[in-house]
């Protein structure tokens, strides 16, 4: 589903004095089977946007249109059901909502509540609890007796088996330690390759977004600082670091490498190896190849 | 969220209600209360009301604040007005409307009855409207101290006050939290059959309870990594003190106080 924003500001307790804009005048536009990331700093209403993609919030201005959906404060669709379904959104620390006896009931919930056929769902268990990691074992159990990694991935299993087309991952692998992160951003690439999704990944890691993403969208108080391609994106250091980011580590590497060889390594998303060959090159030229 | 209900919500300032010591303002209040119940004819009910209006006034809250937070009182206020208009029967009949007679003694006393309940919810919220939460439970801890004496564990007592009031507004967030987590899954907690919602509450309530748990168990476990072994001996980091204004406070009250009994009627 493509995702269009247009003009969108949101204010927090609006008309009172604790009111608080939390996005300003925001236009963008997501296409369909796209990789977006969006990175920003704390309080750049990376999570007020989040909650605009299924409806939990409905801009105080402007428009958010989401396939056939179009949500303004003039037009509110009386029913987010449908579109709920249809967007699914795995919030920061997901293993909080888990709340039933066991984690087969658990991942069904949500296929339950939007009206899914009872063994339409034991089929979708059946393909999410593989595609999460988890072993089939694990479904009699209850969640809260799984580690905080299993729990998430329960968690995320959850969202799955409602099956929808565009997946929101808010900061999907904070707290977990390296080899957890890198699993479930992997799975989460892999779904979107296979599924054909849509997937938003809001996140603080510019790793992340630089190799998962295929477009990313700096967020900076509310409004839109800088929208591109990650390699085009992440080499602009002066205008990071103004809004306290930083540019992802390999991209560090290759602008110190300049200023201690005198030499430029253009960034084009090239591997790891890529580089250490180039660099090879650079260091004790080409014969040694 | 019901902003609407101000007990409980304190409007930040450096006025001399808000200065005074949170131990004279309970007191005074207290007193208050009771002596609320003795005006019986206009002087006395105006001293009263003097007092009331006045602290009002030097307190600088906004009015709008006050009168906003007492909205959903005046219902209560009105309806005790009413109810005295119906049901007493003393005095000369003043009108009639179709079966009923209103009697003066009715009037009357639906004025003093509700006067007195919106002079006793008036000075309360000023009180919280004035004093933050943990003003109010230091004071308390401190003026109940006496219990002491009889193994009550004010304390024990006042640090629970405390730690609900400051899970208050966390719990307030988790739950908004959790309750989008749960929208997102397709839960309608707004809509449909009233035994729908009810059942909607349980992937609300279930997150939540295993939160707080795990919360308070952390703060147990920081408070002993940090030494905490209760009040015996502890400082304090904000120490009451009574000062001169205080007095002058508690003396303008006694002097309400005594105009109040000069002036009531008696027999």
């Amino acid at each position: 589903m493509d995702i269009t924003f247009e003009n969108v500001t949101y204010i927090y307790q609006h008309n009172t004095p604790f009111e608080h804009k939390a996005l300003e005048n925001l236009s963008f536009h997501i296409e369909s089977g796209s990789f977006v990331a969006v990175v920003g700093h704390t309080g750049s209403g990376k999570s007020t946007l989040i909650s605009h993609l299924n409806g939990l919030s409905i801009p105080t201005k402007g428009k958010v249109r989401i396939g056939d959906y179009s949500l303004s404060k003039e037009h509110k669709p009386g029913d987010m059901k449908e579109l709920r379904s249809r967007v699914g959104v795995v919030f920061q620390y997901p293993e909080h909502q888990l709340f039933e006896e066991t984690v087969e009931k658990d991942i069904a919930f949500g296929p339950e509540n939007f009206g899914v056929s009872e063994r339409e769902i034991k089929k979708r268990i059946q393909e999410v609890i593989p595609a999460v990691g988890l072993p089939e074992s694990m479904l009699e159990r209850s969640p809260f007796d799984l580690s905080g990694g299993q729990m998430r991935r329960v968690a995320i299993a959850g969202v799955l088996a409602v099956k929808p087309d565009v997946l929101v991952l808010d900061e999907p692998t904070a707290g977990l330690d390296p080899r957890g992160q890198k699993e479930i951003m992997d799975m989460f690439y892999r779904l979107h390759k296979e599924q054909g999704l849509t997937t938003i990944l809001v996140t603080h890691s510019m790793e992340d977004a630089l190799k998962y993403a295929d477009h990313v969208m700096i967020l900076n108080k509310g409004t839109k600082y800088l929208e591109g391609k990650p390699e085009d994106v992440f080499i602009q250091k002066e205008a990071l670091n103004q809004v306290q980011l930083d540019v992802p580590e390999i991209v560090q590497f290759l602008i110190s490498f300049e200023q201690k060889f005198k030499t430029a390594i253009p960034y084009q998303k090239q591997s790891v190896e890529e580089i250490a060959r180039q660099v090879q090159r650079v260091v004790i030229g080409d014969e040694l190849l | 969220m019901n902003n609407s209900l101000i007990i409980g919500q304190y409007v930040p300032g450096d006025s001399l209600v808000h200065r005074l010591d949170p131990r004279t303002k309970i007191t005074i209040i207290f007193f208050y209360v009771f002596i609320v119940f003795f005006a019986n004819n206009l002087p006395s009910y105006g001293i009263l009301i003097l007092f009331a209006l006045s602290s009002m006034l030097t307190s600088r809250v906004p009015i709008r604040f006050i009168m906003k937070g007492l909205t959903p009182v005046w219902f209560l206020i009105i309806f005790t007005f009413i109810l005295h208009l119906f049901v007493t029967k003393e005095g000369n009949v003043i009108f009639n409307f179709w079966i009923f007679e209103f009697y003066s003694g009715g009037v009357i006393q639906g004025i003093a009855i509700s006067t007195r309940f919106f002079l006793l919810i008036l000075v309360t919220s000023l009180l919280t409207l004035t004093t933050t939460p943990i003003e109010i439970t230091d004071a308390i801890e401190d003026m109940l101290r006496p219990l002491n004496k009889i193994k009550f564990p004010v304390h024990e007592l006042a640090l629970m006050m405390s730690i609900s009031l400051r899970f208050i507004p966390t719990l307030m967030q988790e739950t908004e939290k959790i309750s989008r987590a749960q929208a997102s899954r397709g839960v309608d907690f707004r809509t449909g059959p009233v035994k729908e919602r009810i059942k909607a509450v349980v992937p609300l309530l279930v997150p939540l309870f295993v939160s707080a748990f795990k919360r308070a168990e952390e703060l147990a476990m920081a408070m002993e990594a940090r030494g905490y072994q209760g009040g015996e001996g502890r400082s304090k980091l904000r120490e009451l003190k009574i000062e001169k204004i205080d007095i002058f406070v508690y003396f303008i009250f006694v002097l309400v106080i005594m105009i109040l009994f000069a002036t009531r009627t008696y027999g």
